[in-house]
């Protein structure tokens, strides 16, 4: 792939015109390009960002527009928010759930739909992959349905095999609901990550596996030797994804689904951050959180993809 | 013999596939289609079995749901909304992912890691904040004009939606940009063409693959999109899912079951029809952004 060289093109036009006037339109043309960009980036997503962080420092008790710097008192009154430590638990319960099941169902789909001759291989990618193109909203509604007590379409399976006994309010029960959760974010997850680790085993040449069932590799030697390493690279950074998206997804499915409910048993992070934030107004303890959240976040990404290093294999 | 055996473990372990993949087949499809059926089902239908098949075609449900829960309104709140927004997304992410990927000024290696930072930044986090901007702006515009400006405007909705989207849109075309050969605008230079007419006429152009990707991913993000939403719609103009959240709400409460599935049914057939016309697309699209295993 023939890598473009801007300034050659530039010197190109630079011959040809007169030289200040062509210098002078390129700077103008740049800027025209780019500042609606970065206007739009700054104001948007940056300053917002920048005020989660000084807001985290003030007491602002809604809208009253006082704001009294109190330094890190914010924080200090986390540590004893029981509600807060029930979301901390909650959050990092899910992000290991989720990221676990949704794994190991991922790379599994996708070494079957990439490796095995399947029939309508297809056709289960394309039904693999519905969940992700729906509203979260939508799924919230689609699990009501689904966990409803008495109508439901999971208690009244369990009721057609006679297994009454395991039949549970599956989002009534504060032991329960948490699980209930999971279930319904990897339900959401799956296809997305099949697909991705789908395309890079596409990538491995077959003749690696051709030579390793000469050898008399078994399938499951060939996955662990073969398709594993080689993937690595991917599976290390989908492991961020999970971090990031489970914390994201675990909060817009909980808002719409539960609502932090029954009693703050499914309360994650960043809901109880838009909890006080937005609903109670107490913005700058709201933001506290949510800097916990987003160093947390950060730091975990970074501890995951210390430990899952590895040499990267070129083929 | 031990051939037969290897067979046997052969056709065992192909059961096992099978019955893995229509496993989950079925419990993505039979919800999804549940809902459906469930959107034309009369409210005396919910308290049988939740598996028999509705009676008849009951529409009044969607009729409802346009005409009392005010979907019809949210309808075209969404449609504009996320229309405005791929707009602006398009005019200002393309030129800036030409720029920067094909032109050497000084600044371009420290807006590169302005847009990669960007990427790293939630919607979830700053949806307060930006409410809170929003506010601080209205109360301003407020003397001079008397009633909020910014909060519960279509537009500015769509210019946040746009804004947030932008670090992955430049990251994806950018990384597009980056492939094409240079002989494309050295020939447009000779002939004649500027900066401006290289860009639109030449280089965008060449970009359609990529601008379909981005249309279709953030059509997806745009119209599912809730949190921001709800938190800058307090009052009115709310979009689709919003609207589908107090439907859920209502409806529940009231015991009436029918017009809330309509409701979900209008909300994601859209994204449904979308999807299974680009499919193909869709999923290959996935890893241009992606990273490469």
């Amino acid at each position: 792939m023939s890598k473009y060289d801007g300034a050659h093109f530039n010197r190109f036009v630079l011959e040809r015109g007169g030289k200040m006037s062509k210098s002078k339109s390129r700077k103008i043309f740049i800027g025209v390009c780019m500042m609606p960009a970065l206007i739009l980036l700054f104001v948007f997503m940056f300053m917002p960002t920048f005020e989660v962080f000084r807001m985290s420092l003030y007491s602002w008790g809604g809208f009253s527009n006082t704001q009294q710097f109190v330094g890190f008192d914010n924080f200090k009154l986390l540590w004893n928010d029981m509600t807060f430590i029930r979301s901390f638990q909650n959050s990092i319960f899910l992000i290991v759930v989720v990221a676990m099941v949704t794994f190991t169902f991922a790379v599994f789909f996708a070494a079957i739909l990439t490796k095995e001759k399947v029939k309508g291989g297809n056709f289960f990618r394309i039904i693999f992959y519905i969940p992700n193109i729906l509203s979260i909203v939508v799924i919230a509604g689609i699990f009501s349905a689904v966990y409803d007590p008495s109508g439901g379409l999971l208690n009244s399976i369990l009721d057609m095999f006679n297994l009454e006994n395991l039949q549970q309010m599956w989002l009534g029960d504060q032991k329960i609901v948490i699980y209930s959760l999971a279930a319904a974010l990897v339900w959401q997850a799956i296809g997305y990550y099949m697909v991705m680790y789908m395309s890079s085993m596409a990538a491995i040449p077959p003749s690696f596996y051709e030579a390793a069932s000469l050898e008399g590799a078994s399938k499951m030697k060939q996955f662990t030797s073969i398709t594993l390493p080689l993937v690595w690279n991917n599976i290390r950074t989908t492991l961020t994804f999970f971090i990031i998206s489970t914390i994201n997804l675990s909060f817009l499915l909980v808002k719409a689904m539960t609502g932090g409910g029954p009693d703050g048993s499914t309360e994650v992070f960043l809901s109880y951050m838009y909890a006080q934030a937005y609903g109670n107004s107490t913005f700058g303890y709201g933001m506290a959180i949510g800097v916990i959240v987003f160093l947390f976040s950060f730091l975990l990404a970074a501890i995951v993809s210390r430990i899952t290093k590895r040499d990267v294999l070129e083929y | 013999m031990k051939n037969s055996k290897k067979m046997s473990l052969d056709g065992l372990m192909k059961i096992f596939i099978y019955v893995a993949l229509v496993t989950l087949a079925v419990s993505i499809i039979v919800p999804v289609a549940w809902v459906f059926l469930a959107s034309i089902k009369q409210n005396k239908e919910f308290y049988g079995s939740p598996w028999s098949l509705p009676e008849g075609v009951h529409l009044a449900n969607f009729v409802e749901a346009f005409q009392e829960a005010q979907m019809g309104e949210y309808l075209l709140n969404s449609v504009l909304v996320t229309a405005m927004a791929l707009l602006i997304l398009l005019l200002v992410a393309l030129p800036a992912s030409y720029v920067l990927s094909r032109f050497e000024f000084r600044g371009n290696g420290f807006i590169n890691s302005i847009v990669k930072a960007g990427l790293f930044i939630n919607v979830s986090y700053i949806a307060v904040p930006i409410f809170l901007m929003l506010l601080d702006w209205d109360t301003g515009l407020k003397t001079m004009l008397g009633n909020d400006l910014l909060l519960n405007n279509r537009f500015m909705l769509a210019l946040i939606y746009a804004s947030t989207a932008l670090p992955f849109t430049i990251y994806l075309l950018s990384s597009y940009f980056k492939t094409l050969p240079s002989d494309f605008e050295e020939a447009a230079s000779i002939d004649g063409a500027g900066y401006y007419r290289t860009m639109f006429s030449v280089m965008f152009p060449m970009a359609a693959p990529s601008i379909v990707i981005v249309i279709l991913f953030n059509f997806l993000l745009f119209w599912n999109e809730y949190i921001l939403a709800l938190t800058l719609m307090p009052a009115s103009n709310q979009t689709l899912p919003v609207g589908l959240l107090n439907l859920m709400a209502a409806e529940r409460s009231a015991v009436n079951y029918g017009p809330m599935y309509a409701g979900m049914v209008i909300v994601m057939l859209p994204t449904l029809i979308l999807y299974i016309m680009v499919q193909k697309r869709l999923t290959q699209g996935m890893t241009v952004g992606g990273v490469k295993g």
